[in-house]
């Protein structure tokens, strides 16, 4: 326990089990992101995978729209301290995406419109643990909430659900993205707090 | 090497008040290992039967040795604002580690001319860099949005003439009256009358509340800045 800050009280001990340590729980949607918002027009969009043995796949959006839906039902849990309980979300799982690719890839970096990047062990990708979504709440995905498509990876911190995602690149080694190069850490999860470099 | 964040012990060695809800904590952080201009540290309670909570605040002064400040608005429900801006005193002892951040920070040594927009507590990161400039020749120009001129942080310091630094205040509710210009929320009239010109590439650095953010940064993109030069940081309506 660290020090006590005299006649600190805090919120009552609503202890909450679906709460990582340091969290705490919001009611909004915060935006958070390093840029300005880029505007996609839905005919330009596209996505795509790629592999280190030059297989390369891709979608157009009525390609996209036409993949089987699920509508995932999650918490999210920004760096930042915030944490939201059980936002509503509809799009298609990377678990359908990486059917027909065929890679001895263990690394992915996703990468988006703007320039960010954040990347992740290939596994985090897989067995219904993320999708590319495009829906938030029953409406289409706002822009300054990553839209119209996003990653969402929520069993780690909220950066590496990539906003405006246009493509996930599978990589035989891993190569940090962003913020995993500007002092964040490189796996983010939040139930051993690992928020930046180190933790 | 990877080195670990490790939480420190923060003494405060001094409050001043800014505004009504706001005000400026300079800690003593023994072992603090120097920052840049624009990052932030998280700060974390600890009451008396071991709950902790934890925020993030942007620091408010140039690198300083072991000399902290953060800026803290109150936020009427938060958790841990009321705390710092009413109940901290000097003396007091809180954690604190850092600094957090690689991205939203200006290296002193870089040369295209600086734009700072700034929207409500988004001064404080600004501030940081505008108290790093030193005798650096970059030159600065701060567009700083605030509702009124009693919402005004660092009104002494801004006031005094800065070789180098030009500061506009866009007034959105009320204006003193010799503001010249009528309130209002940004507009590219702002940016055209007191920015850089896209010609000149200037290094952008936006921070406020998101719709504040998102306004600035369309803008900008519109006039043609290139959105590669254009940093933001958002401070959402929760955060107490």
């Amino acid at each position: 326990m660290g020090i006590i800050s005299r006649a600190f009280q805090g919120r009552p001990r609503d202890h909450d089990e679906k709460l990582p340590p340091g969290q705490y729980l919001v009611h909004d949607f915060p935006v958070l992101s390093a840029g300005p918002t880029p505007r996609v027009p839905l005919d330009r969009w596209e996505f795509a995978i790629d592999t280190p043995e030059g297989e390369v796949h891709r979608w157009s959006w009525e390609e996209f729209q036409a993949l089987p839906q699920e509508t995932p039902t999650v918490d999210l849990h920004c760096v930042t301290k915030w944490s939201k309980f059980g936002t509503e979300w509809k799009g298609v799982s990377l678990d359908v995406l990486m059917e027909d690719v065929e890679s001895a890839a263990e690394y992915a970096l996703a990468y988006s419109h703007g320039g960010y990047t954040t990347n992740l062990p290939l596994e985090d990708l897989l067995d219904g643990k993320a999708w590319i979504v495009y829906e938030f709440d029953g409406e289409e995905l706002a822009p300054a909430h990553g839209g119209p498509a996003r990653l969402l990876v929520p069993h780690l911190y909220l950066w590496k659900s990539a906003k405006w995602v246009k493509g996930i690149r599978l990589l035989n080694e891993d190569w940090p993205g962003f913020w995993e190069t500007a002092g964040y850490h490189n796996y983010g999860d939040p139930w051993r707090e690992q928020r930046y470099q180190g933790d | 090497m990877i080195k670990r964040l490790t939480w420190r012990v923060a003494t405060v060695t001094e409050i001043r008040q800014e505004t009504p809800t706001a005000r400026t904590l300079v800690f003593d952080v023994p072992g603090w290992p120097g920052h840049l201009p624009g990052q932030h540290v998280d700060v974390k309670l600890t009451a008396d039967d071991g709950y902790s909570a934890q925020r993030s605040y942007s620091v408010a002064n140039g690198d300083d040795g072991e000399r902290v400040e953060l800026t803290v608005q109150r936020v009427g429900d938060g958790e841990v604002s009321p705390y710092l801006t009413e109940v901290l005193e000097v003396g007091d002892q809180i954690e604190l580690r850092g600094p957090v951040g690689g991205w939203f920070v200006w290296r002193p040594h870089s040369s295209p001319p600086v734009l700072l927009i700034g929207g409500g507590s988004g001064i404080v990161p600004l501030m940081a860099m505008i108290r790093s400039r030193g005798k650096s020749d970059t030159p600065f120009r701060l567009l700083y949005s605030l509702r009124d001129p009693g919402q005004l942080f660092y009104a002494g310091e801004l006031e005094k003439v800065m070789a180098g630094v030009e500061v506009a205040y866009l007034y959105t509710r009320t204006a003193p009256p010799d503001a010249g210009r009528a309130p209002g929320r940004i507009r590219a009239a702002d940016l055209i009358a007191y920015g850089w010109p896209p010609e000149t590439a200037p290094d952008v650095f936006v921070c406020g509340p998101t719709g504040f953010v998102e306004a600035a940064a369309d803008l900008l993109t519109g006039l043609g800045h290139d959105p590669a030069k254009i940093k933001t940081e958002r401070f959402g309506p929760t955060g107490g």
